[in-house]
C-alpha cells in the first residue's frame, strides 16, 4: 500500500472495481491521477464475470446512432489498448478481430435480423458499418461445421473478441502498477460532499477524494442520489454455460457461441429480469439446444461449468455517462458492454473525468437527461 | 434402467449409496414411502463399502470385519425393495427440490417431496510438490483398487500422511502380501498434547481397541517414520522417488513407484452448496460442514444431509444419520407411518460419536500440507500454483471467486473438489482472516459434467426461449 | 504399477489400448485396467501437456480421463471395461465430436 492509501486521500475515487470501474481507474492512473478503487468483497454481483467477452459492433445503436459511433471508436482503439496492457502486465488479452456472426436458426429469425440491420444502418447519422446478411450456404463456406437447420447470419468484419477474464485481471494489475489503490471489501454506505470534495463512508473505513465516479453497476441506482444524480438501472440476469477444453475449431466469435483461447466453448446467453445470479434449467436447456443446432458437433461435448451474472440494463440499453450539477466533481458511468467499451472508458472517458468535465456531446447523448429524469437539486 | 423409466416425482430422493444413503433408502422403503436411491457407481456401498457386492477379494480377513459390515446394510436395502438406480449422476438440485439426473448419457428432471443428500466425503487435498505426477494417488484410491479390482502396488511403495485410513490401508496391504516400504507419518508432533485431554472419551469408543491393534500390526510389518514435516514427490514424466524431512533433519530420498497420500477426508460439498445450503467453516476439522439440526435438516426446506457429508464421523455414525434423516422425511410426508426407532438411532450415534473429537485433534493435518508454497500446484485442473495465488492476494484479491476470475483456479471439471479448501486457506492466511470470512467457490450446476446434447433435450418453456432468443 | 492378487483373478475381456490388444479383468473399471496393464499415465493435460494418471479412483479428480470408443474425456474410473472396447489416452484437449 502506498502513502496515498494510508492517508486515504485521493484525487478521484472510483466506486466499483468491475470492468467499467477498472478501465476508468487504469485510464485515470495513466494520466497521473491519484485514484482509489472501492470494490465489493468476493461475492460480488459482478457483471464482469458474466460477460461473453465480445467486442461487438454490428448490432449497436438502434435508436441512438451516437452509440454506434462510440462503439466503433472503442472497437477501433482496442488493438492499441490491448497492446499497452500487455506491455505493462505481460498478460496477453488474446484480442482478435476476425469478424463476428449473429446466427439465425429459423426463417423468422433471419427476417427479423435482416430488418433490424436495415433499420439500424439506415438511421441518419450512423457511421458506416459494413455488414453482410448471409444465407445458409454463405455461412457454411466460412463456418464448415454449421448445422443444417441454420438459416443464415449477419456477419460484420468489425466484430471481435478477447479473453475478458484476463482483461479484468490485466486492468486490476496495471492500474495498481500505475499507482492506483485497490480497496476490496469497501462497499460504500454513504457519500457526503465536503469542502470541494467528497467523503465516502465505506465498510472498510472513510475515504476522501476530490472527485468521485460511480461505476458500481446495479449499485449505481442506490449511490446516485447521494451525489445529486438519478441513475435508473436494473439488474438483468445472464446465464452462460461453458464446455470442457476442446481442440480449436471456431476462430470466429458468434454472438452466442465462442471458443476461448483456453479451448472451452462458451454458450450463451440469456437476458432475464431477475435479481439473483442463479443458474438453471430451462434457460440452460435452451442455450444448449440452440448451440447444438448451430454446431451439431457441440452435442457430445461436456458442460463443465456455468455462470450467471446480474448485468446492468439502463432504460434504453445505452450507456449512461452523467455529471452532477448539485455535487460538482461527481460522475456516473454505467453500461451493458463493459468489454467493448473498456478501451474508450480508459483512453477517452477517464481523461475527461480527470479534467473534471464531460464535454457537451457526451452529455447530450449519454446523460440521463435523455430520460427526462430531473436530477435532484 | 434409463432416465426415461423414472417417474416424474418421488416422495423421497436419496443421493448416494454409501452407509447413510442405504440406511435412509431402506427406512423409506420399509415405511412405504415412494422413494428412489441414485448413485453414481455401478454397485452400492459408497466408498467405504466400495464393491461390497462384487469385490474380487475373496479372503475376508484381508479387508477386515469393518468392511464386511457393509454387506449387512446392502442386504437390508435389497430386502426392503427400495428402488435403486446405479450409474445415475445427480448433476443439479434446486431449492424447490427439482433434480437433474443423468443415466447412461441421457438426462431428465424430476421432483421430490423430500431430498436426502448422502454424497459422502472425499480425500482432503494433499498438495505437496509433485503430487500431480503419475504414480501418486490417494490412499482411498489404493483402497478402491484393492476392493474393486484386487490390485496392489508393485515396486517401491510408500504411504504418507496422517489418519486412520492410512494405517488401515497399510494393514490391508500387509495382509495381502504386498510390500509397503515406508509409512511416512506427517501427524504434527504437537497434536498429541492437544488431543490428550480428550483421550478418556476415546477410550470408550468402539474404535479404540481396533485402532490400537491396527497400529501395532502395521508397525510390525512396515517401517514407520514419524514427525514428517516436509514431503515431495520427485520425477519428471512420472514419480521416481519421494523425499521427506523429519522436524529439522536432513532430507531423505526413497525410491518410489507408488506414493499413496492421505490426510483425512472432508465432506463432498458440491451438490449441497450448489443448492445454497448454508455451510460453516469448522476450525478443528478444517473443512466446510453444513449447518444441520439433529435430523440432518439443512437451511433449505425439504433437503437433509446424512453421512460424512454432514460432517466426518465414520460409517457407523453415517448409517444412523441416514436413519434419522429418513425419519424426518417420512414424518413430513406421512405422519402416521411407522418410522424406525429414533431413540435407538440416537443411542448408536452417541456410541460411535464418542471419541471422534480426539481423532479430529490427533490427526489434524499440519499447516504446511494444507497451505503449500511456491511452484506447488494447487489447482490440478488448470495447473495454478500456490505462488500465483499468493501473488494475486497481494494484489488485493479478497476471495476464491475473484481468484477464480483472475487465475482460473476452480474452473476445471472437478469444480474445486481438489483445490477449494487449499485456495480458501491460502487466501485466509495471506489476508490474516478466518476461512469463514473468506468463503468458498460459488458452486453451480451441473455439479458433474453432462453433455450439451443431454442438456439440450430437457424441457424448455416459452419464457426461457424468449429470454434467449429475444425477437 | 499395480499387480493382481492371485485370488482376484477372473474372467477377462479383450480391449485395445492405443490400438494395441490387451486383456482386462471383467468388472474392472477402465482406470483400474490401465493401471493393471502397466500404464503409468492415461492422459496429458490440455493446459501444459503434463502426464497424469488416476488420482482418486472415485470420480472427483478428473485425472483418469481417457477416450473410450471415440468419445473423449470419459472418466475411466467410472466406466467398466467391455469386450471390444477401444481405449485411447486422452492427449490434451478434447476433439470435437462426430
Amino acid at each position: 500500500m502506498n502513502d496515498a492509501s494510508r492517508s486515504r486521500d485521493f484525487d478521484i475515487a472510483v466506486i466499483g472495481g468491475g470492468l467499467v470501474g477498472s478501465s476508468i481507474a487504469w485510464g485515470l492512473a495513466r494520466v497521473g491521477q491519484r485514484v482509489a478503487v472501492l470494490d465489493e468483497g468476493d461475492v460480488a454481483q459482478r457483471a464482469s464475470r458474466g460477460n461473453f467477452a465480445l467486442i461487438w459492433v454490428q448490432s449497436k445503436g438502434l435508436g441512438m446512432p451516437a452509440y454506434s459511433h462510440w462503439t466503433l471508436r472503442a472497437a477501433n482503439s482496442w488493438p492499441g489498448f490491448a497492446n499497452e496492457l500487455k506491455e505493462q502486465t505481460g498478460l496477453d488479452l488474446c484480442y482478435e478481430r476476425p469478424g463476428g456472426f449473429h446466427v439465425t436458426l429459423t426463417d423468422r429469425e433471419w427476417l427479423h435480423r435482416d430488418a433490424l440491420m436495415k433499420r439500424l444502418t439506415s438511421q441518419p447519422g450512423m457511421p458506416a458499418i459494413e455488414f453482410e446478411m448471409m444465407d445458409h450456404d454463405r455461412v457454411k463456406a466460412m463456418l464448415p461445421q454449421i448445422g443444417p437447420t441454420v438459416t443464415g447470419a449477419s456477419f460484420c468484419a468489425a466484430d471481435g473478441h478477447c479473453n475478458s477474464l484476463r482483461l479484468f485481471r490485466a486492468l486490476n494489475q496495471a492500474m495498481q502498477m500505475l499507482g492506483a489503490t485497490y480497496l476490496s471489501n469497501h462497499i460504500v454506505d454513504r457519500i457526503e460532499s465536503a469542502g470541494g470534495g467528497f467523503r465516502l463512508f465505506t465498510k472498510g473505513g472513510e475515504v476522501r477524494a476530490g472527485k468521485v465516479v460511480l461505476a458500481a453497476g446495479i449499485a449505481n441506482a442506490r449511490l446516485a442520489p447521494m451525489v445529486g444524480l438519478n441513475i435508473p438501472v436494473r439488474p438483468q440476469r445472464g446465464q452462460i454455460i461453458v464446455t470442457e477444453k476442446t481442440q480449436p475449431f471456431l476462430r470466429y466469435p458468434i454472438a452466442t457461441i465462442r471458443q476461448t483461447d483456453e479451448g472451452g466453448v462458451m454458450l450463451g446467453d440469456s437476458q432475464e429480469e431477475a435479481v439473483d445470479a442463479v443458474v438453471g434449467t430451462p434457460v440452460t436447456a435452451v442455450l444448449a439446444d440452440r448451440a447444438a443446432r448451430t454446431f451439431p458437433q457441440l452435442g457430445g461435448l461436456n458442460v463443465v461449468r456455468s455462470w450467471a451474472a446480474l448485468r446492468v440494463m439502463t432504460q434504453d440499453g445505452f450507456p449512461i455517462y452523467s455529471q452532477s450539477a448539485a455535487a460538482p466533481g461527481a460522475f456516473a458511468a454505467t453500461c451493458h458492454s463493459g468489454v467493448t467499451l473498456a478501451s474508450s472508458h480508459a483512453l477517452v472517458l477517464a481523461p475527461l473525468l480527470a479534467q473534471g468535465q464531460l464535454p457537451a456531446d457526451v452529455l447530450h447523448s449519454f446523460s440521463t437527461r435523455r430520460f427526462d429524469v430531473p436530477e435532484a437539486a | 434402467m434409463s432416465a426415461g423409466d423414472l417417474r416424474d416425482h418421488y416422495d423421497v430422493v436419496v443421493v448416494g449409496a454409501g452407509p447413510a444413503g442405504l440406511a435412509a433408502a431402506t427406512a423409506c422403503a420399509r415405511a412405504g414411502v415412494s422413494s428412489v436411491l441414485f448413485d453414481e457407481q455401478a454397485s452400492p456401498g459408497g466408498q467405504i463399502y466400495r464393491s461390497i457386492t462384487d469385490t474380487p477379494v475373496k479372503n475376508e480377513s484381508l479387508l477386515g470385519p469393518d468392511y464386511w459390515e457393509g454387506g449387512r446394510l446392502v442386504a437390508a436395502f435389497v430386502k426392503s425393495g427400495a428402488r435403486y438406480v446405479p450409474g445415475a449422476t445427480v448433476w443439479s438440485l434446486t431449492p424447490e427440490r427439482e433434480i437433474g439426473v443423468s443415466i447412461g448419457g441421457g438426462s431428465r428432471l424430476l421432483s421430490a417431496g423430500r431430498v436426502i443428500l448422502a454424497t459422502g466425503a472425499l480425500e482432503r487435498p494433499f498438495p505437496i510438490p509433485g503430487w500431480t505426477l503419475p504414480g501418486v494417488m490417494t490412499a482411498g484410491a489404493g483402497q478402491v483398487l484393492l476392493k474393486s479390482a484386487g490390485l496392489v502396488p508393485r515396486g517401491p511403495t510408500i504411504l504418507a500422511g496422517s489418519g486412520p485410513l492410512l494405517w488401515l490401508l497399510a494393514a490391508q496391504y500387509l495382509r495381502a502380501g504386498a510390500k509397503v516400504d515406508a509409512l511416512l507419518d506427517s501427524t504434527p508432533a504437537g497434536n498429541r498434547a492437544a488431543a490428550l485431554p480428550h483421550l478418556p472419551s476415546f477410550l470408550f469408543s468402539p474404535y479404540f481397541a481396533k485402532g490400537l491393534s491396527l497400529l501395532r500390526s502395521v508397525k510390525r510389518g512396515v517401517r514407520v517414520i514419524d514427525h514428517v514435516t516436509e514431503l515431495r514427490a520427485v520425477g519428471d514424466a512420472k514419480m521416481q522417488a519421494v523425499s521427506y524431512r523429519r522436524d529439522d533433519g536432513a532430507e531423505v530420498t526413497l525410491l518410489a513407484a507408488s506414493l499413496l497420500l492421505h490426510q483425512g477426508v472432508v465432506p463432498n460439498v458440491n451438490l449441497a452448496m450448489s443448492v445454497g445450503i448454508e455451510h460453516r467453516w469448522d476450525e478443528h476439522q478444517l473443512c466446510w460442514n453444513p449447518v444441520l439440526d439433529a435430523f440432518g435438516r439443512t437451511s433449505v426446506e425439504g433437503i437433509a444431509i446424512a453421512g460424512d457429508g454432514a460432517g466426518i464421523a465414520g460409517a457407523q455414525v453415517a448409517e444412523q444419520r441416514g436413519v434419522l434423516a429418513a425419519i424426518q422425511a417420512i414424518r413430513a410426508l406421512a405422519a402416521d407411518t411407522t418410522t424406525p426407532d429414533e431413540a435407538a438411532a440416537h443411542s448408536v450415534l452417541r456410541k460411535y460419536t464418542r471419541g471422534r473429537f480426539f481423532l479430529d485433534l490427533l490427526y489434524r493435518p499440519a499447516k504446511q500440507f494444507r497451505q503449500p508454497q511456491g511452484s506447488t500446484i494447487v489447482c490440478r485442473c488448470e495447473e495454478i500454483t500456490a505462488q500465483q495465488i499468493n501473488d494475486t492476494v497481494a494484489l488485493g484479491c479478497p476471495g476464491p471467486n475473484q481468484m477464480k476470475s483472475f487465475l482460473r483456479c476452480g474452473m476445471g471439471p472437478c469444480q474445486g473438489r481438489l483445490c477449494g479448501l487449499t485456495v480458501t486457506e491460502l487466501i485466509a492466511e495471506a489476508r490474516g482472516v478466518s476461512p469463514q470470512d473468506v468463503g468458498y467457490y460459488r458452486l453451480r450446476p451441473p455439479v458433474k459434467p453432462i453433455t450439451v446434447a443431454e442438456l439440450a433435450a430437457l424441457p424448455k418453456t416459452e419464457a426461457a426461449v424468449k429470454a434467449v432468443v429475444r425477437i | 504399477m499395480f499387480q493382481r492378487l492371485l485370488e482376484s483373478q477372473g474372467a477377462m475381456v479383450r480391449v485395445t489400448i492405443d490400438g494395441q490388444p490387451y486383456e482386462a479383468r471383467d468388472g474392472d473399471t477402465v482406470a483400474a485396467a490401465l493401471l493393471a496393464a502397466g500404464f503409468d499415465h492415461c492422459r496429458t493435460t490440455p493446459v501444459s501437456g503434463a502426464a497424469r494418471s488416476p488420482y482418486c479412483m472415485m470420480g472427483v479428480c478428473f485425472d483418469c480421463l481417457v477416450t473410450i470408443d471415440g468419445t473423449g474425456n470419459r472418466q475411466g474410473c467410472l466406466i467398466r471395461v467391455r469386450d471390444g472396447m477401444r481405449i485411447t489416452m486422452q492427449r490434451g484437449k478434447r476433439e470435437l465430436g462426430q
